[in-house]
């Protein structure tokens, strides 16, 4: 095995914290596999943000700086990352799972013919024995939810190189930074075509978010068991207790509550102290986004659903009778 | 302007799904639906259709059951479909299926836009669309909530973390369209007794166009090493009853579990 290397995203001259994580994991992998981790930083004018990558934990960042790379184009990235993984022939690539990644990661396996495993939640390095016998040693493990969220299913590619992943954010904590830690930055050439020049940004709009689930203390949330009416309930026990309103996939996809509110797998993660699932079964999907949470509170009137396996405490019964009657204690 | 629409079917994720033991899924004990984001993929050229005139067709890759999705898509509006349906497709992974669909398109050929949902439901990798656009070598643009054509070129809204960027790009595209896009459209009873008498043609591996060495098990670089149901953490859950809501909230009480916060 030779490197690990990391896509490192940046967004006005800022490393995105989803790409720090990937530098933790990355280091635990690369101990284990004994190999050096790399990093790829493309931008304009973005040589002085490299050094963060090393502080880190990057050994080596590899450098590409044009105007045509200031911003994030799917076209160019593609490019310049494809040439670099030809050139270098690194083992493994990681991508984090932002807009970005899940979109660009995509478009260079398929350049490179690669293998790809998208939004994993955990990685490792292990062995895999395939349907002849054969055995591949010290290969990536990429472990995801499946099926909606019902299973947990682990992939790994054998034979083809890189093995390429898209990673979670949120699933890793960022790396302590060590400005002592030495790497070195190697300044590549970026090679652009003129078809790369087909996309153009017109502009960008921050649109400011309105719901705060990342550094709420206390989120209450609700499924697919908590219906119209029982988002009305939840909404009035997170205002008596202080807390945000999160909800399942299954109750956005019903519009019963916008995106920004989100938990899991296709949503946000998150860790607040305090998270009371109201109406929600349980589904991988759901539990990849909120299981970390200090406590966990389930309401949910089938004794057998699988959030009472992750819960601390749970309440068996209808949430439109319960919560009632917690906001009528509380307030 | 030809339109052509990606879509799946998925076994419906309201349901639990039934695994064999190999860790593939019991597709017979499991109901199936369209996967829901490709409806809006198809909303969004049926509104092309609409307003400035287009032919859409939809291709579906899948089992012969797959059919029935074809059969919503003209029921809704879509004047052709396809069904790429070939025993050695099965096992193809995101790459390989992704280089089936995008021959199959070239077969169908004459395309100005290439629509997908924004993910799957039951993969939800969101692979599948950008390494068809990569194949076929046209730019994509992916999580788009809206979108105008403007002669050879469009502008589409994509939305991104904390906000969206507006892109323009040359046709032909291929873009991937979020479930805020639009409300798919239900389709009439006339139209679904109609849709219903179509004939789909089905297409093999050599209709389409596809080397066989490069779709199924051997022509996808990643395997399934195992699959797990997830694992139950080892603390018991405390349960209580709707009528003792008193106890609960003592219980939490005694053991610092703070619920109210201050604002």
């Amino acid at each position: 095995m030779n490197e690990l290397l990391v896509f490192a995203e940046q967004h006005d001259k800022k490393i995105s914290e989803p790409s720090l994580e990937l530098l933790e994991k990355g280091r635990q992998l690369t101990e284990k596999a004994g190999v050096k981790l790399s990093s790829v930083l493309l931008g304009c004018d973005v040589k002085e943000i490299a050094g963060e990558l090393i502080a880190h934990g990057a050994d080596k960042v590899y450098l590409f700086e044009h105007e045509k790379l200031k911003d994030y184009g799917m076209l160019p990235y593609t490019r310049v990352i494809t040439n670099l993984i030809r050139k270098k022939e690194p083992e493994i690539v990681l991508f984090a799972a932002t807009t970005t990644g899940r979109e660009l990661a995509p478009r260079i396996a398929a350049r490179l013919e690669a293998g790809l495993t998208a939004d994993c939640t955990d990685l490792d390095i292990g062995d895999y024995k395939d349907e002849s016998g054969r055995l591949y040693q010290n290969i990536l493990v990429q472990i995801r939810p499946a099926f909606g969220g019902d299973v947990i299913a682990t992939i790994v590619t054998p034979r083809h190189r890189p093995q390429m992943a898209t990673v979670r954010p949120g699933m890793f904590s960022v790396p302590e930074k060590d400005v002592n830690r030495s790497g070195e930055v190697v300044v590549c050439e970026a090679e652009i075509m003129e078809e790369d020049g087909r996309t153009i940004i017109v502009d960008s709009v921050k649109t400011p978010r309105k719901v705060d689930l990342k550094s709420a203390m206390v989120i209450v949330a609700g499924g697919r068991g908590a219906r119209p009416e029982g988002f009305e309930l939840i909404k009035r026990l997170a205002d008596v207790l202080g807390a945000e309103v999160g909800a399942s996939r299954a109750a956005v996809n019903a519009g019963w509550i916008p995106y920004d509110h989100q938990v899991g797998l296709s949503g946000q993660t998150v860790k607040p102290d305090v998270y009371v699932a109201c109406g929600i079964s349980g589904t991988v999907q759901h539990l990849a986004g909120m299981k970390d949470s200090k406590t966990i509170i389930a309401i949910n009137k089938d004794g057998n659903a699988q959030i009472f396996k992750f819960a601390h405490y749970g309440v068996v019964g209808d949430l439109c009778k319960v919560i009632p009657k917690l906001i009528e204690k509380l307030s | 302007m030809h339109v052509i629409i990606l879509m799946k079917q998925v076994p419906d994720t309201r349901q639990a799904v039934t695994l064999r033991s190999n860790g593939t899924i019991d597709r017979e004990r499991t109901k199936n639906v369209s996967n829901p984001y490709d409806k809006n993929a198809l909303e969004a050229a049926l509104q092309v259709k609409d307003k400035l005139g287009a032919r859409v067709t939809v291709i579906s890759m899948g089992p012969p059951q797959a059919v029935e999705v074809l059969r919503e898509a003209l029921a809704m509006g879509a004047d052709d479909a396809v069904l790429l349906c070939d025993r050695r497709l099965a096992g193809s992974d995101t790459l390989a299926t992704s280089y089936a669909l995008s021959r199959t398109i070239k077969k169908v050929g004459n395309y100005d836009m290439i629509f997908c949902g924004m993910e799957t439901a039951d993969g939800n990798t969101a692979q599948v669309g950008p390494e068809v656009a990569e194949f076929l070598n046209i730019p994509q643009i992916t999580y788009v909530e809206d979108f105008k054509i403007d002669g050879d070129s469009l502008e589409a809204k994509r939305l991104i973390e904390g906000g969206y960027e507006r892109l323009r790009t040359k046709l032909p595209a291929l873009l991937t369209i979020t479930s805020t896009a639009n409300e798919p459209r239900y389709p009439s009873v006339l139209a679904i007794i109609r849709a219903g008498k179509k004939t789909i043609p089905t297409w093999n591996l050599e209709d389409a166009g596809v080397d066989e060495s490069r779709v199924g098990l051997k022509g996808s670089p990643t395997r399934l090493r195992r699959i797990d149901k997830p694992r139950a953490r080892g603390v018991e859950c405390v349960l209580f009853e709707e009528e003792e809501l008193e106890v609960f909230l003592d219980r939490l009480r005694r053991d610092a579990v703070k619920l109210v916060q201050k604002r």
